[in-house]
Protein backbone atom coordinates (compact mmCIF):
# COMPACT_ATOMS: atom_id res chain seq x y z
CA UNK A 1 0.00 0.00 0.00
CA UNK A 2 1.17 3.50 -0.80
CA UNK A 3 0.48 6.17 1.79
CA UNK A 4 1.12 9.84 1.09
CA UNK A 5 0.72 12.37 3.90
CA UNK A 6 0.67 16.16 3.70
CA UNK A 7 2.88 16.27 0.64
CA UNK A 8 3.89 19.74 -0.52
CA UNK A 9 6.31 20.89 -3.16
CA UNK A 10 7.72 24.31 -3.92
CA UNK A 11 9.78 25.37 -6.90
CA UNK A 12 11.55 28.55 -7.86
CA UNK A 13 10.49 30.14 -11.11
CA UNK A 14 12.12 33.36 -12.27
CA UNK A 15 13.33 34.05 -8.76
CA UNK A 16 9.89 33.62 -7.28
CA UNK A 17 9.14 30.71 -4.98
CA UNK A 18 5.93 29.05 -6.06
CA UNK A 19 3.97 26.31 -4.36
CA UNK A 20 3.18 23.59 -6.91
CA UNK A 21 1.62 21.05 -4.58
CA UNK A 22 0.01 21.76 -1.27
CA UNK A 23 -0.76 19.35 1.56
CA UNK A 24 -1.68 16.36 -0.59
CA UNK A 25 -2.65 13.19 1.25
CA UNK A 26 -3.99 9.94 -0.18
CA UNK A 27 -3.46 6.18 -0.25
CA UNK A 28 -3.35 3.52 -2.93
CA UNK A 29 -4.41 0.19 -1.46
CA UNK A 30 -2.91 -3.15 -2.43
CA UNK A 31 -4.24 -4.16 -5.84
CA UNK A 32 -6.13 -0.90 -6.20
CA UNK A 33 -6.20 1.28 -9.29
CA UNK A 34 -6.28 4.97 -8.45
CA UNK A 35 -6.75 7.26 -11.41
CA UNK A 36 -5.56 10.80 -10.90
CA UNK A 37 -7.13 13.38 -13.12
CA UNK A 38 -7.53 17.12 -13.25
CA UNK A 39 -6.57 20.13 -15.35
CA UNK A 40 -3.16 20.42 -16.95
CA UNK A 41 -0.68 22.13 -14.68
CA UNK A 42 -2.66 21.17 -11.61
CA UNK A 43 0.15 19.15 -10.00
CA UNK A 44 -0.62 15.54 -11.00
CA UNK A 45 2.77 14.80 -12.56
CA UNK A 46 4.52 16.58 -9.69
CA UNK A 47 2.78 14.27 -7.23
CA UNK A 48 3.90 11.25 -9.26
CA UNK A 49 7.47 12.57 -9.45
CA UNK A 50 7.54 13.05 -5.69
CA UNK A 51 6.42 9.45 -5.14
CA UNK A 52 9.18 8.19 -7.45
CA UNK A 53 11.75 10.45 -5.81
CA UNK A 54 12.43 12.47 -8.95
CA UNK A 55 11.56 15.63 -7.01
CA UNK A 56 12.06 16.25 -3.31
CA UNK A 57 9.05 17.38 -1.28
CA UNK A 58 9.28 20.51 0.81
CA UNK A 59 6.97 18.84 3.32
CA UNK A 60 5.22 15.53 3.86
CA UNK A 61 6.01 11.86 4.10
CA UNK A 62 5.56 8.82 1.86
CA UNK A 63 5.29 5.14 2.87
CA UNK A 64 5.26 2.01 0.75
CA UNK A 65 4.02 -1.14 2.49
CA UNK A 66 4.58 0.51 5.85
CA UNK A 67 8.18 1.45 5.09
CA UNK A 68 8.97 5.13 4.85
CA UNK A 69 10.53 6.01 1.50
CA UNK A 70 10.50 9.82 1.72
CA UNK A 71 14.26 10.10 1.94
CA UNK A 72 15.08 7.28 -0.45
CA UNK A 73 16.68 7.90 -3.82
CA UNK A 74 14.97 7.04 -7.12
CA UNK A 75 16.86 3.77 -7.48
CA UNK A 76 16.16 2.77 -3.88
CA UNK A 77 12.44 3.34 -4.45
CA UNK A 78 12.64 1.28 -7.65
CA UNK A 79 14.20 -1.55 -5.67
CA UNK A 80 11.46 -1.14 -3.05
CA UNK A 81 8.98 -1.89 -5.84
CA UNK A 82 7.88 1.26 -7.66
CA UNK A 83 7.72 1.31 -11.45
CA UNK A 84 7.31 4.51 -13.43
CA UNK A 85 6.28 5.32 -17.00
CA UNK A 86 7.10 8.88 -18.00
CA UNK A 87 4.79 11.11 -19.93
CA UNK A 88 7.70 12.09 -22.18
CA UNK A 89 10.27 9.31 -22.15
CA UNK A 90 13.88 10.12 -23.00
CA UNK A 91 15.65 8.81 -26.09
CA UNK A 92 18.97 6.97 -25.95
CA UNK A 93 21.46 6.83 -28.79
CA UNK A 94 22.99 3.38 -29.09
CA UNK A 95 20.68 1.66 -26.62
CA UNK A 96 18.39 -0.89 -28.23
CA UNK A 97 14.79 -1.56 -27.30
CA UNK A 98 15.63 -5.08 -26.08
CA UNK A 99 18.48 -3.73 -23.94
CA UNK A 100 16.16 -1.11 -22.42
CA UNK A 101 13.56 -3.76 -21.62
CA UNK A 102 16.23 -6.02 -20.10
CA UNK A 103 17.46 -3.16 -17.92
CA UNK A 104 13.86 -2.52 -16.88
CA UNK A 105 13.36 -6.20 -16.05
CA UNK A 106 16.61 -6.31 -14.08
CA UNK A 107 17.80 -9.33 -16.08
CA UNK A 108 18.68 -10.31 -19.63
CA UNK A 109 15.42 -10.96 -21.43
CA UNK A 110 15.15 -13.60 -24.11
CA UNK A 111 14.01 -12.48 -27.55
CA UNK A 112 10.61 -14.08 -26.98
CA UNK A 113 10.12 -12.19 -23.72
CA UNK A 114 10.92 -8.87 -25.42
CA UNK A 115 8.51 -9.70 -28.22
CA UNK A 116 5.79 -10.51 -25.74
CA UNK A 117 6.27 -7.22 -23.88
CA UNK A 118 6.25 -5.26 -27.11
CA UNK A 119 3.20 -7.11 -28.36
CA UNK A 120 1.39 -6.06 -25.20
CA UNK A 121 1.79 -2.43 -26.26
CA UNK A 122 0.94 -3.05 -29.89
CA UNK A 123 4.45 -3.26 -31.36
CA UNK A 124 5.92 -6.08 -33.40
CA UNK A 125 8.83 -7.45 -31.40
CA UNK A 126 10.81 -8.66 -34.38
CA UNK A 127 10.62 -5.24 -35.95
CA UNK A 128 11.46 -3.23 -32.85
CA UNK A 129 13.64 -5.17 -30.42
CA UNK A 130 16.91 -4.42 -32.18
CA UNK A 131 16.11 -0.81 -33.00
CA UNK A 132 17.77 1.99 -31.08
CA UNK A 133 15.65 4.02 -28.67
CA UNK A 134 16.59 7.18 -30.54
CA UNK A 135 14.93 9.78 -32.72
CA UNK A 136 14.20 7.24 -35.44
CA UNK A 137 11.22 6.21 -33.30
CA UNK A 138 8.06 8.30 -33.33
CA UNK A 139 6.62 9.83 -30.16
CA UNK A 140 3.89 7.18 -30.09
CA UNK A 141 6.39 4.33 -30.47
CA UNK A 142 8.53 5.80 -27.70
CA UNK A 143 5.50 6.03 -25.46
CA UNK A 144 4.52 2.41 -26.00
CA UNK A 145 8.06 1.20 -25.34
CA UNK A 146 8.07 3.30 -22.19
CA UNK A 147 4.93 1.55 -20.96
CA UNK A 148 6.48 -1.82 -21.83
CA UNK A 149 9.41 -1.00 -19.52
CA UNK A 150 6.98 -0.96 -16.59
CA UNK A 151 5.33 -4.19 -17.75
CA UNK A 152 8.80 -5.79 -17.83
CA UNK A 153 8.82 -6.32 -14.07
CA UNK A 154 6.34 -6.90 -11.29
CA UNK A 155 6.07 -3.93 -8.96
CA UNK A 156 4.27 -3.19 -5.75
CA UNK A 157 3.15 0.08 -7.32
CA UNK A 158 3.17 1.02 -11.00
CA UNK A 159 2.82 4.67 -11.93
CA UNK A 160 1.78 5.71 -15.42
CA UNK A 161 1.82 9.38 -16.30
CA UNK A 162 -0.71 9.99 -19.08
CA UNK A 163 -0.08 6.71 -20.91
CA UNK A 164 -2.65 7.62 -23.55
CA UNK A 165 -0.93 10.77 -24.78
CA UNK A 166 0.36 10.45 -28.32
CA UNK A 167 -0.87 6.90 -28.83
CA UNK A 168 -3.05 5.95 -31.78
CA UNK A 169 -6.51 4.53 -31.19
CA UNK A 170 -5.69 0.92 -32.06
CA UNK A 171 -2.71 0.84 -29.71
CA UNK A 172 -4.71 2.63 -27.09
CA UNK A 173 -7.32 -0.15 -27.14
CA UNK A 174 -4.56 -2.73 -26.67
CA UNK A 175 -3.17 -0.70 -23.82
CA UNK A 176 -6.54 -0.52 -22.14
CA UNK A 177 -6.70 -4.32 -22.28
CA UNK A 178 -3.32 -4.55 -20.58
CA UNK A 179 -4.36 -2.17 -17.81
CA UNK A 180 -7.60 -4.11 -17.39
CA UNK A 181 -5.59 -7.34 -17.12
CA UNK A 182 -3.23 -5.81 -14.55
CA UNK A 183 -6.20 -4.51 -12.63
CA UNK A 184 -8.04 -7.81 -12.79
CA UNK A 185 -5.05 -9.73 -11.50
CA UNK A 186 -4.69 -7.25 -8.63
CA UNK A 187 -1.09 -8.25 -8.14
CA UNK A 188 0.08 -4.67 -7.95
CA UNK A 189 -1.27 -1.25 -7.11
CA UNK A 190 -1.65 1.15 -9.99
CA UNK A 191 -1.53 4.92 -9.97
CA UNK A 192 -2.57 6.20 -13.32
CA UNK A 193 -2.63 9.84 -14.35
CA UNK A 194 -5.10 10.29 -17.15
CA UNK A 195 -7.72 12.45 -18.81
CA UNK A 196 -9.15 9.53 -20.74
CA UNK A 197 -12.68 8.41 -20.02
CA UNK A 198 -11.96 4.73 -20.72
CA UNK A 199 -9.10 4.77 -18.26
CA UNK A 200 -11.01 6.74 -15.66
CA UNK A 201 -13.83 4.21 -15.89
CA UNK A 202 -11.40 1.42 -15.00
CA UNK A 203 -10.50 3.00 -11.68
CA UNK A 204 -11.44 1.74 -8.25
CA UNK A 205 -11.11 5.27 -7.00
CA UNK A 206 -10.60 8.62 -8.67
CA UNK A 207 -8.67 11.58 -7.35
CA UNK A 208 -8.96 15.06 -8.82
CA UNK A 209 -5.95 17.32 -8.35
CA UNK A 210 -6.40 20.95 -9.23
CA UNK A 211 -4.32 24.00 -8.39
CA UNK A 212 -1.85 21.84 -6.49
CA UNK A 213 -4.36 20.34 -4.12
CA UNK A 214 -6.59 17.30 -3.88
CA UNK A 215 -9.96 18.60 -4.82
CA UNK A 216 -11.90 15.38 -4.55
CA UNK A 217 -11.17 11.74 -3.98
CA UNK A 218 -13.62 8.91 -3.88
CA UNK A 219 -14.97 5.72 -5.34
CA UNK A 220 -15.52 5.70 -9.07
CA UNK A 221 -19.27 5.38 -8.70
CA UNK A 222 -19.39 8.49 -6.53
CA UNK A 223 -16.98 10.52 -8.62
CA UNK A 224 -18.00 9.70 -12.18
CA UNK A 225 -21.32 11.57 -12.33
CA UNK A 226 -19.73 14.89 -11.45
CA UNK A 227 -16.83 14.27 -13.81
CA UNK A 228 -19.13 13.33 -16.64
CA UNK A 229 -21.17 16.49 -16.38
CA UNK A 230 -17.93 18.43 -15.86
CA UNK A 231 -19.31 20.50 -13.03
CA UNK A 232 -17.56 23.78 -12.57
CA UNK A 233 -15.78 22.75 -9.41
CA UNK A 234 -14.24 19.61 -10.78
CA UNK A 235 -13.43 20.21 -14.40
CA UNK A 236 -11.01 17.41 -15.21
CA UNK A 237 -10.41 17.87 -18.91
CA UNK A 238 -11.81 14.40 -19.42
CA UNK A 239 -11.42 13.10 -22.94
CA UNK A 240 -14.11 10.90 -24.25
CA UNK A 241 -13.95 7.46 -25.73
CA UNK A 242 -11.82 7.38 -28.84
CA UNK A 243 -9.86 10.52 -28.10
CA UNK A 244 -6.41 9.34 -27.15
CA UNK A 245 -4.60 12.38 -28.42
CA UNK A 246 -3.28 15.38 -26.58
CA UNK A 247 -6.43 17.40 -26.70
CA UNK A 248 -8.01 18.50 -23.52
CA UNK A 249 -11.46 19.91 -23.24
CA UNK A 250 -10.56 22.17 -20.39
CA UNK A 251 -10.13 25.89 -20.43
CA UNK A 252 -10.20 26.71 -16.78
CA UNK A 253 -6.45 27.10 -16.26
CA UNK B 1 54.25 -19.70 -31.65
CA UNK B 2 53.46 -19.45 -27.96
CA UNK B 3 52.33 -16.00 -26.88
CA UNK B 4 53.10 -14.59 -23.43
CA UNK B 5 50.27 -13.93 -20.98
CA UNK B 6 50.22 -10.14 -21.46
CA UNK B 7 50.09 -10.43 -25.25
CA UNK B 8 47.36 -13.08 -25.15
CA UNK B 9 45.31 -10.95 -22.81
CA UNK B 10 45.59 -7.63 -24.60
CA UNK B 11 44.98 -9.19 -28.00
CA UNK B 12 41.51 -10.00 -26.77
CA UNK B 13 40.79 -6.28 -26.38
CA UNK B 14 41.71 -5.41 -29.94
CA UNK B 15 40.56 -8.55 -31.73
CA UNK B 16 37.10 -9.45 -30.47
CA UNK B 17 36.71 -12.02 -33.23
CA UNK B 18 39.59 -13.90 -31.63
CA UNK B 19 43.19 -13.97 -32.82
CA UNK B 20 44.27 -17.44 -33.80
CA UNK B 21 47.41 -18.48 -35.58
CA UNK B 22 45.30 -19.97 -38.33
CA UNK B 23 44.21 -18.83 -41.77
CA UNK B 24 45.58 -15.48 -42.91
CA UNK B 25 47.30 -13.66 -40.06
CA UNK B 26 50.31 -11.60 -39.12
CA UNK B 27 51.26 -10.65 -35.57
CA UNK B 28 53.62 -7.73 -35.17
CA UNK B 29 55.24 -7.61 -31.73
CA UNK B 30 57.63 -4.84 -30.65
CA UNK B 31 58.41 -3.84 -34.22
CA UNK B 32 58.87 -7.35 -35.61
CA UNK B 33 56.56 -9.67 -37.51
CA UNK B 34 56.73 -12.71 -35.25
CA UNK B 35 54.33 -15.08 -36.96
CA UNK B 36 52.24 -15.14 -40.08
CA UNK B 37 50.09 -17.37 -42.22
CA UNK B 38 48.71 -17.33 -45.76
CA UNK B 39 45.73 -19.02 -47.33
CA UNK B 40 44.88 -20.06 -50.83
CA UNK B 41 43.32 -16.66 -51.48
CA UNK B 42 45.32 -14.36 -49.22
CA UNK B 43 49.04 -13.82 -49.39
CA UNK B 44 50.96 -11.74 -46.86
CA UNK B 45 54.39 -10.59 -48.00
CA UNK B 46 56.97 -8.78 -45.88
CA UNK B 47 58.02 -5.45 -47.39
CA UNK B 48 61.60 -5.12 -48.52
CA UNK B 49 61.93 -1.33 -48.46
CA UNK B 50 59.98 -0.49 -45.32
CA UNK B 51 58.78 -2.19 -42.18
CA UNK B 52 55.38 -3.72 -42.83
CA UNK B 53 53.52 -6.05 -45.12
CA UNK B 54 51.79 -6.20 -48.48
CA UNK B 55 48.58 -8.16 -48.37
CA UNK B 56 47.27 -9.60 -51.62
CA UNK B 57 43.63 -10.63 -51.55
CA UNK B 58 42.40 -12.57 -54.55
CA UNK B 59 39.03 -12.15 -56.20
CA UNK B 60 38.11 -15.62 -55.02
CA UNK B 61 38.11 -14.55 -51.37
CA UNK B 62 34.61 -14.85 -49.96
CA UNK B 63 34.06 -13.85 -46.33
CA UNK B 64 37.55 -14.83 -45.18
CA UNK B 65 39.13 -13.05 -42.20
CA UNK B 66 42.64 -11.63 -41.99
CA UNK B 67 43.98 -10.88 -38.52
CA UNK B 68 46.92 -8.48 -38.36
CA UNK B 69 47.19 -7.15 -34.80
CA UNK B 70 50.10 -5.16 -33.44
CA UNK B 71 51.40 -5.30 -29.87
CA UNK B 72 53.91 -2.86 -28.45
CA UNK B 73 55.09 -3.91 -25.01
CA UNK B 74 58.40 -2.07 -24.74
CA UNK B 75 58.71 1.33 -23.12
CA UNK B 76 60.67 3.75 -25.29
CA UNK B 77 59.75 2.03 -28.55
CA UNK B 78 58.51 3.85 -31.64
CA UNK B 79 57.12 1.38 -34.11
CA UNK B 80 56.24 2.62 -37.59
CA UNK B 81 54.64 0.16 -39.95
CA UNK B 82 53.48 0.42 -43.55
CA UNK B 83 50.79 -2.04 -44.54
CA UNK B 84 49.35 -2.07 -48.07
CA UNK B 85 46.32 -4.09 -49.06
CA UNK B 86 45.57 -5.04 -52.64
CA UNK B 87 42.01 -6.26 -52.93
CA UNK B 88 41.15 -7.79 -56.28
CA UNK B 89 37.88 -7.26 -58.09
CA UNK B 90 35.01 -9.16 -56.52
CA UNK B 91 36.78 -10.13 -53.29
CA UNK B 92 34.83 -10.15 -50.02
CA UNK B 93 37.09 -9.92 -46.97
CA UNK B 94 37.16 -8.98 -43.29
CA UNK B 95 40.38 -7.44 -42.03
CA UNK B 96 40.87 -7.25 -38.28
CA UNK B 97 43.72 -4.96 -37.32
CA UNK B 98 44.31 -2.87 -34.21
CA UNK B 99 47.08 -2.10 -31.81
CA UNK B 100 47.53 -2.66 -28.10
CA UNK B 101 50.27 -0.95 -26.12
CA UNK B 102 51.43 -2.23 -22.75
CA UNK B 103 53.79 0.28 -21.23
CA UNK B 104 55.16 -0.33 -17.74
CA UNK B 105 58.08 2.08 -18.15
CA UNK B 106 58.58 5.82 -17.98
CA UNK B 107 59.33 6.37 -21.67
CA UNK B 108 56.70 6.71 -24.34
CA UNK B 109 55.61 3.75 -26.42
CA UNK B 110 54.30 4.62 -29.84
CA UNK B 111 52.87 2.93 -32.88
CA UNK B 112 52.21 4.62 -36.22
CA UNK B 113 50.24 2.35 -38.52
CA UNK B 114 50.24 3.65 -42.06
CA UNK B 115 47.80 1.69 -44.15
CA UNK B 116 46.64 1.91 -47.72
CA UNK B 117 43.83 -0.04 -49.34
CA UNK B 118 43.45 -0.49 -53.06
CA UNK B 119 39.99 -1.90 -53.48
CA UNK B 120 38.99 -3.40 -56.81
CA UNK B 121 35.68 -3.29 -58.60
CA UNK B 122 32.74 -4.98 -56.87
CA UNK B 123 34.92 -5.86 -53.89
CA UNK B 124 33.67 -5.66 -50.29
CA UNK B 125 36.03 -4.94 -47.41
CA UNK B 126 35.25 -4.73 -43.74
CA UNK B 127 38.17 -3.26 -41.82
CA UNK B 128 38.08 -3.32 -38.01
CA UNK B 129 40.68 -1.43 -36.04
CA UNK B 130 40.71 -1.15 -32.27
CA UNK B 131 43.22 0.70 -30.16
CA UNK B 132 43.98 0.00 -26.52
CA UNK B 133 46.60 1.10 -24.01
CA UNK B 134 47.55 -0.08 -20.53
CA UNK B 135 50.49 -0.35 -18.16
CA UNK B 136 51.66 0.77 -14.76
CA UNK B 137 54.40 3.10 -16.03
CA UNK B 138 54.27 6.85 -16.52
CA UNK B 139 55.36 6.61 -20.15
CA UNK B 140 52.78 7.75 -22.67
CA UNK B 141 50.98 5.38 -24.98
CA UNK B 142 50.66 6.93 -28.41
CA UNK B 143 48.86 5.66 -31.49
CA UNK B 144 48.84 7.54 -34.79
CA UNK B 145 47.03 5.67 -37.53
CA UNK B 146 47.00 6.94 -41.10
CA UNK B 147 44.64 5.23 -43.51
CA UNK B 148 44.25 5.78 -47.23
CA UNK B 149 41.47 4.01 -49.08
CA UNK B 150 41.02 3.97 -52.85
CA UNK B 151 37.67 2.48 -53.76
CA UNK B 152 36.94 1.04 -57.18
CA UNK B 153 33.63 0.94 -59.01
CA UNK B 154 30.77 -0.70 -57.08
CA UNK B 155 33.03 -1.48 -54.16
CA UNK B 156 31.92 -1.36 -50.52
CA UNK B 157 34.26 -0.42 -47.69
CA UNK B 158 33.23 -0.56 -44.04
CA UNK B 159 35.67 1.09 -41.69
CA UNK B 160 34.98 0.34 -38.04
CA UNK B 161 37.41 1.98 -35.65
CA UNK B 162 37.38 2.17 -31.88
CA UNK B 163 39.72 3.59 -29.30
CA UNK B 164 38.74 1.64 -26.25
CA UNK B 165 40.82 3.14 -23.45
CA UNK B 166 44.28 3.94 -22.21
CA UNK B 167 45.64 5.79 -25.24
CA UNK B 168 47.26 9.04 -24.13
CA UNK B 169 47.52 10.66 -27.50
CA UNK B 170 46.24 9.87 -30.94
CA UNK B 171 46.20 11.64 -34.25
CA UNK B 172 44.13 9.77 -36.78
CA UNK B 173 44.34 10.68 -40.46
CA UNK B 174 41.90 9.09 -42.88
CA UNK B 175 41.68 9.76 -46.60
CA UNK B 176 39.21 8.11 -48.94
CA UNK B 177 38.62 8.33 -52.70
CA UNK B 178 35.37 6.75 -53.81
CA UNK B 179 34.79 5.74 -57.43
CA UNK B 180 31.58 5.18 -59.34
CA UNK B 181 28.82 3.67 -57.20
CA UNK B 182 31.26 2.97 -54.37
CA UNK B 183 29.78 2.89 -50.88
CA UNK B 184 31.71 3.86 -47.80
CA UNK B 185 30.53 3.23 -44.24
CA UNK B 186 32.58 4.60 -41.39
CA UNK B 187 31.94 4.10 -37.68
CA UNK B 188 34.36 5.78 -35.34
CA UNK B 189 34.13 5.30 -31.57
CA UNK B 190 36.39 7.04 -29.18
CA UNK B 191 36.75 7.28 -25.43
CA UNK B 192 39.26 9.59 -23.76
CA UNK B 193 39.88 10.22 -20.09
CA UNK B 194 42.46 11.78 -17.78
CA UNK B 195 44.71 14.13 -19.73
CA UNK B 196 44.40 12.24 -23.02
CA UNK B 197 44.03 13.92 -26.38
CA UNK B 198 42.61 12.68 -29.65
CA UNK B 199 42.49 14.29 -33.07
CA UNK B 200 40.66 12.72 -35.97
CA UNK B 201 40.94 14.20 -39.45
CA UNK B 202 39.02 12.54 -42.22
CA UNK B 203 38.69 13.51 -45.85
CA UNK B 204 36.36 11.73 -48.22
CA UNK B 205 36.50 12.56 -51.92
CA UNK B 206 33.39 11.32 -53.67
CA UNK B 207 34.59 11.21 -57.26
CA UNK B 208 32.29 8.71 -58.92
CA UNK B 209 28.64 9.10 -59.85
CA UNK B 210 26.31 7.46 -57.32
CA UNK B 211 29.08 7.11 -54.79
CA UNK B 212 28.05 7.48 -51.18
CA UNK B 213 29.51 7.84 -47.71
CA UNK B 214 27.93 7.39 -44.31
CA UNK B 215 30.17 8.47 -41.48
CA UNK B 216 29.13 8.08 -37.85
CA UNK B 217 31.40 9.26 -35.09
CA UNK B 218 30.56 8.77 -31.43
CA UNK B 219 32.80 9.81 -28.62
CA UNK B 220 32.93 10.26 -24.88
CA UNK B 221 35.39 12.70 -23.35
CA UNK B 222 35.99 12.47 -19.60
CA UNK B 223 38.37 13.99 -17.08
CA UNK B 224 40.47 16.75 -18.61
CA UNK B 225 40.81 15.05 -21.97
CA UNK B 226 40.37 16.76 -25.32
CA UNK B 227 39.04 15.64 -28.68
CA UNK B 228 38.97 17.31 -32.08
CA UNK B 229 37.01 15.95 -35.02
CA UNK B 230 37.43 17.32 -38.49
CA UNK B 231 35.47 15.28 -40.99
CA UNK B 232 35.46 16.62 -44.51
CA UNK B 233 33.35 15.37 -47.39
CA UNK B 234 33.91 16.59 -50.91
CA UNK B 235 31.32 15.87 -53.58
CA UNK B 236 32.82 15.89 -57.05
CA UNK B 237 30.03 13.97 -58.76
CA UNK B 238 26.42 12.93 -58.29
CA UNK B 239 26.84 11.56 -54.80
CA UNK B 240 25.45 11.37 -51.28
CA UNK B 241 27.27 11.79 -48.00
CA UNK B 242 26.00 11.93 -44.45
CA UNK B 243 28.31 12.74 -41.58
CA UNK B 244 27.07 12.46 -38.01
CA UNK B 245 29.25 13.33 -35.04
CA UNK B 246 27.89 12.90 -31.50
CA UNK B 247 29.92 13.48 -28.40
CA UNK B 248 29.21 13.16 -24.71
CA UNK B 249 31.26 15.57 -22.68
CA UNK B 250 31.93 15.04 -18.97
CA UNK B 251 33.94 16.57 -16.16
CA UNK B 252 36.40 19.21 -17.48
CA UNK B 253 36.84 17.67 -20.93
CA UNK B 254 36.89 19.61 -24.20
CA UNK B 255 35.45 18.53 -27.53
CA UNK B 256 35.57 20.29 -30.89
CA UNK B 257 33.68 19.14 -33.93
CA UNK B 258 34.62 20.99 -37.08
CA UNK B 259 32.55 19.86 -40.02
CA UNK B 260 33.53 20.65 -43.54
CA UNK B 261 31.38 19.80 -46.50
CA UNK B 262 32.19 20.82 -50.04
CA UNK B 263 30.18 20.37 -53.20
CA UNK B 264 31.92 20.74 -56.53
CA UNK B 265 29.06 19.32 -58.51
CA UNK B 266 25.45 20.41 -58.81
CA UNK B 267 23.98 17.04 -57.82
CA UNK B 268 26.19 16.38 -54.83
CA UNK B 269 24.15 16.01 -51.64
CA UNK B 270 26.14 16.26 -48.45
CA UNK B 271 24.80 16.52 -44.93
CA UNK B 272 26.62 17.04 -41.68
CA UNK B 273 25.13 16.75 -38.21
CA UNK B 274 27.07 17.34 -35.04
CA UNK B 275 26.06 17.37 -31.40
CA UNK B 276 28.07 17.75 -28.22
CA UNK B 277 26.47 17.60 -24.81
CA UNK B 278 26.54 16.16 -21.35
CA UNK B 279 24.59 13.07 -20.38
CA UNK B 280 20.93 13.94 -20.41
CA UNK B 281 19.57 13.98 -16.85
CA UNK B 282 16.27 12.51 -18.08
CA UNK B 283 18.19 9.46 -19.34
CA UNK B 284 19.85 9.02 -15.96
CA UNK B 285 16.53 9.35 -14.14
CA UNK B 286 14.86 6.83 -16.44
CA UNK B 287 17.53 4.22 -15.81
CA UNK B 288 17.45 4.92 -12.10
CA UNK B 289 13.73 4.09 -12.10
CA UNK B 290 14.91 0.58 -13.06
CA UNK B 291 16.95 0.43 -9.83
CA UNK B 292 20.33 1.43 -11.25
CA UNK B 293 22.45 3.83 -9.23
CA UNK B 294 23.53 7.07 -10.88
CA UNK B 295 26.99 5.73 -11.66
CA UNK B 296 25.57 2.45 -13.02
CA UNK B 297 23.15 4.41 -15.19
CA UNK B 298 25.99 6.60 -16.46
CA UNK B 299 28.05 3.52 -17.33
CA UNK B 300 25.16 1.99 -19.27
CA UNK B 301 24.58 5.19 -21.24
CA UNK B 302 28.26 5.49 -22.18
CA UNK B 303 28.69 1.81 -22.98
CA UNK B 304 25.68 1.67 -25.25
CA UNK B 305 26.43 5.02 -26.85
CA UNK B 306 29.82 3.66 -27.90
CA UNK B 307 28.64 0.15 -28.70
Amino acid sequence: MLKVEHLSYEAEENGIRRRILSDVSFTVEDGEMLVVTGPNGGGKSTAANLIMGIETPSQGRIWLDGREITDMSIDERAIEGIGFAFQQPPRFKGLTVSRLLSLAAGRELAGKECCSLLKAVGLCGKEYKDREVDNTLSGGEMKRIEIATVFAKKHKLSIFDEPEAGIDLWSFSMLIKQFEKMHREKKESILLISHQERIIRMADRIMVIKDGAVQKIGKKEEMLPSLMIGDAGSCTCMQHRGGAGNETGCSDE
Amino acid sequence: MKLDAVTSRILKFIDERGFRQKGAFNLRYNGQAVCHGDTENIRIVKKKDNPGIDVYISGGTKGEEIHIPVVVAASGMTDVVYNDFYVEDGADVIIVAGCAIHNDGCNEARHDGIHSFHVGKNAAVRYEEKHYGEGEGTGEKILNPATKIYMGENSVFTLDTAQIKGVDSTVRETYVEAGKNARLYVTEKLMTHGEQSAISNMEVQLNGDDSSAQIVSRSVARGRSSQVFHPKAVGNALCHAHIQCDSIIMDQARVSSIPEINANYLDAQIIHEAAIGRINSAQLIKLRTFGLTESEAEAVIIEDFLK
